[in-house]
């Protein structure tokens, strides 16, 4: 089994690079976008991404936006929003519209690094059972 | 202060106003009505005073006229042998007396020179000498005479009507005395009826008749009077005002020209008087009556006329003020109370843009959090990596670490608590069995009220409705409004109370503690957000202020009732909400 790729999206640089080194540092391989469009840039060029961990609130393309067409041209790819507390409403909307989970930032890395997992298990299985 | 003075003033301006304007007509038309009415029951009495006095002037005039002619016709009827007879005389006597019931005394003959030549009467005065007399000077000069009244030889005061015949080239005199008694009686008889007084003076002013019930003026006081009363009719001071307005001219009366009326001082008294000539202008009728009495009709009609308007001046004025007063009352209330509506809307206003702030800062703070969050647990990463074993450092680094971790938390709550306050919570609405919930609240800080030594009591309404609320949100009002009140008790034994009921619109919570109880100056302010009494760290401020931004955005309502030592009540009003059952009949 290949290390599983994440895309981290959020627009605040800092948070994105620590995060990246700590998700790097629990084996897995972390791509990292600033903004919706540079996520859907990306993975329309035909990154191989399994998981998109994508903060609701950013400028320009929001999270729901952003969600909304990865899943269209994208559907096998597995999302977890993470949003700030105001915003679980978007979460939960987020969920109605195909995304795996939502966390609550600031979140926990080792919970953050499950729910990863999770999701690519979830992502293994839709694979090999094309026809759902 | 100053507001106190403003609304007093202006219920002054009100009463005023309509003081005046009330007053304003009334006093015109009373005095329109009270000036014709008096006027014209003054020109009422004087005319009939006058016409009283005409009167009497007649009948005086008649009487004296009438003896004079008795004593002419006695005079040139009969023969000097008939009339010097002292028999046919007394016959004479007799037969006046009868026809004029005694007003004759006697009859007498005088000769020119004085001498009485027949006489019958009581007295004895045959062959008297009458020549030194006065009345026998005038009397042989003029063909008849009527004297003033004197002391007569029976001083008695009488007076005498004499009237001449000539009889053989020879003057004569004949002379009769009449009782001054029963012209008296005529006099006086004006005064029937009349609170006035009668009498008759002689034009040098000296008095004639006796009048009744009043102290005779001396002469000087009608020489006056008669000096005044020269040239017909005269009009004195408001009286002649008054009788100038007379729609008939004096002229034309009967009063005669010579009639005078006028008002005179007497007695420190006003005192109307009214003067008629009589027997040629010798004499004159005078008539007095105080004026007080000659209108006491008028001044009492008015009695009641004045006590009438006294009355309702009292009352307009009364019910002026006390309209006045209500009315500025009403207003006071209702500026007051607008006021605090004001003041109501500016606090619901303040919160909400708090509110808003607080909501804004909570997601700016949260980024830069996170991004702490994640830098320590980063180096968390990094120092179980890294074997630094033998630096002495490195517990201290880990310390250090978790304390920032920690810290951040505190951080995160805040800023949970904040946004709750602010947009409340997400969760959706569902019927909610307030009971149960206090139930479950209860159940899950029975361990912390244990160790504080605080009993719970729940006192429930069986048949409590349930309401359509966020379930999520009612707990953490009961939650935050117990802890409280756990919290307000602190080290000492207390207890809580909480009491569910219905009112018919809402249904109503009461949480009341044991503790300490809130100062009434900061009373106001525990909704405010980041108000708190807890020492530093302890707390955030933010509880009541979420518990009231979530009461306020159901619809309810929230209050605190607090003593100072005794303890503190919560009331919250929750609705029933859209849909919300009647009653919790399964249960």
């Amino acid at each position: 089994m290949t290390r599983t790729a994440v895309m981290l999206v959020d627009d605040e640089v800092p948070f994105v690079n620590t995060v990246t080194k700590r998700l790097s540092k629990r084996n897995l391989h972390v791509l990292t976008a600033n903004s919706g469009y540079e996520a859907l840039e990306k993975l329309d060029s035909g990154e191989m991404v399994d998981v998109v961990i994508l903060d609701v609130k950013m400028p320009g393309l929001d999270g729901i936006e952003t969600l909304r067409e990865i899943k269209k041209a994208h559907p096998l790819v597995e999302v977890i929003m993470l949003t700030g507390h105001a915003t679980v409403e978007d979460g939960i909307q987020g969920m109605k519209l195909g995304a795996f989970d939502y966390l609550m930032k600031p979140c926990d890395i080792e919970q953050l690094v499950e729910k990863i997992h999770e999701a690519k298990k979830k992502k293994a299985q839709s694979e090999h059972r094309p026809g759902k | 202060m100053e507001s106190r003075h403003y609304y007093r003033s202006l219920a002054r301006t009100m009463a005023l106003i309509v003081i005046l304007v009330s007053f304003a007509p009334l006093v015109m038309v009373s005095a329109i009505i009270g000036y014709s009415f008096e006027t014209s029951y003054r020109y009422q009495v004087v005319a009939h005073l006058l016409e009283m006095v005409e009167k009497h002037r007649q009948n005086i005039d008649i009487f004296l006229n009438d003896k004079l002619s008795s004593v002419q016709v006695l005079a040139n009827s009969f023969t000097m042998e008939e009339m010097s007879s002292q028999e046919f005389l007394r016959r004479q006597l007799a037969v006046l007396q009868s026809s004029y019931s005694g007003t004759f005394i006697d009859i007498g003959l005088v000769d020119n020179r004085g001498i009485q030549v027949a006489y019958a009467g009581p007295l004895k005065l045959d062959g008297a000498d009458h020549s030194q007399t006065d009345w026998f000077k005038i009397a042989k000069a003029s063909p008849f005479f009527i004297s003033d009244v004197f002391q007569g030889f029976s001083n008695q005061p009488n007076f005498i009507i004499t009237a001449s015949l000539r009889w053989d080239g020879r003057e004569y005199i004949m002379r009769a005395t009449m009782d001054f008694a029963a012209f008296n009686s005529i006099v006086e008889s004006i005064n029937i009826n009349h609170s006035g007084w009668a009498f008759i003076i002689d034009n040098q002013g000296r008095l004639q008749t006796r009048p009744i019930g009043l102290t005779p003026p001396d002469r000087d006081f009608f020489r006056g009077l008669l000096s005044k009363g020269n040239g017909g009719l005269q009009f004195n001071g408001a009286l002649g005002q008054l009788l100038s307005v007379m729609s008939a001219p004096p002229d034309c009366c009967d009063y005669g020209k010579d009639v005078s009326i006028g008002r005179v001082k007497y007695q420190g008294r006003d005192v109307i008087y009214i003067m008629a000539p009589v027997k040629n202008s010798e004499w004159v009728l005078v008539y007095m009556q105080e004026e007080k009495d000659a209108f006491a009709d008028l001044y009492r009609a008015r009695k009641p006329a004045v006590l009438i308007a006294l009355l309702g001046g009292i009352s307009i004025v009364v019910m002026a003020f006390a309209l006045s007063r209500r009315v500025i009352r009403r207003i006071e209330k209702a500026n007051l109370e607008k006021e605090q509506m004001n003041q109501r809307v500016i606090e619901a206003g303040r919160l909400a843009s708090v509110g808003e702030l607080a909501a804004g800062v909570a997601h700016e703070i949260n980024n830069p959090v996170a991004i702490i969050v994640e830098e320590a647990g980063w180096m968390d990463d990094l120092l179980a990596e890294e074997d630094l074993g033998e630096s002495q450092n490195v517990g201290e680094f880990k310390a250090s670490l978790n304390q920032i971790k920690t810290q951040a938390q505190r951080c995160k709550e805040i800023n949970q608590k904040l946004l709750s306050f602010a947009r409340g919570s997400e969760s959706s609405m569902s019927k909610v069995k307030l009971n149960d919930l206090i139930h479950e609240i209860v159940g899950i800080l029975e361990q912390r009220s244990r160790l504080g030594n605080v009993k719970i009591v729940k006192r429930l309404a069986p048949d409590l409705p349930e309401i359509c609320a966020s379930p999520t949100e009612v707990q953490q009002v009961l939650l935050n409004l117990i802890n409280n009140a756990i919290d307000a008790i602190g080290e000492d034994w207390g207890a809580i109370e909480i009491t569910t009921g219905f009112d018919g619109q809402t249904a109503t919570v009461d949480v009341t503690d044991t503790g300490h109880g809130i100062p009434e100056e900061v009373l106001s302010r525990v909704f405010d957000p980041f108000f708190t009494t807890k020492p530093v760290g302890k707390g955030t401020g933010l509880g009541l202020s979420i518990c009231y931004g979530i009461v306020k955005k159901m619809g309810g309502e929230i209050k605190i009732n607090s003593t100072i030592g005794v303890g503190t009540t919560f009331h919250i009003h929750f609705p029933l909400g859209l849909g919300a059952g009647k009653s919790s009949s399964e249960k």
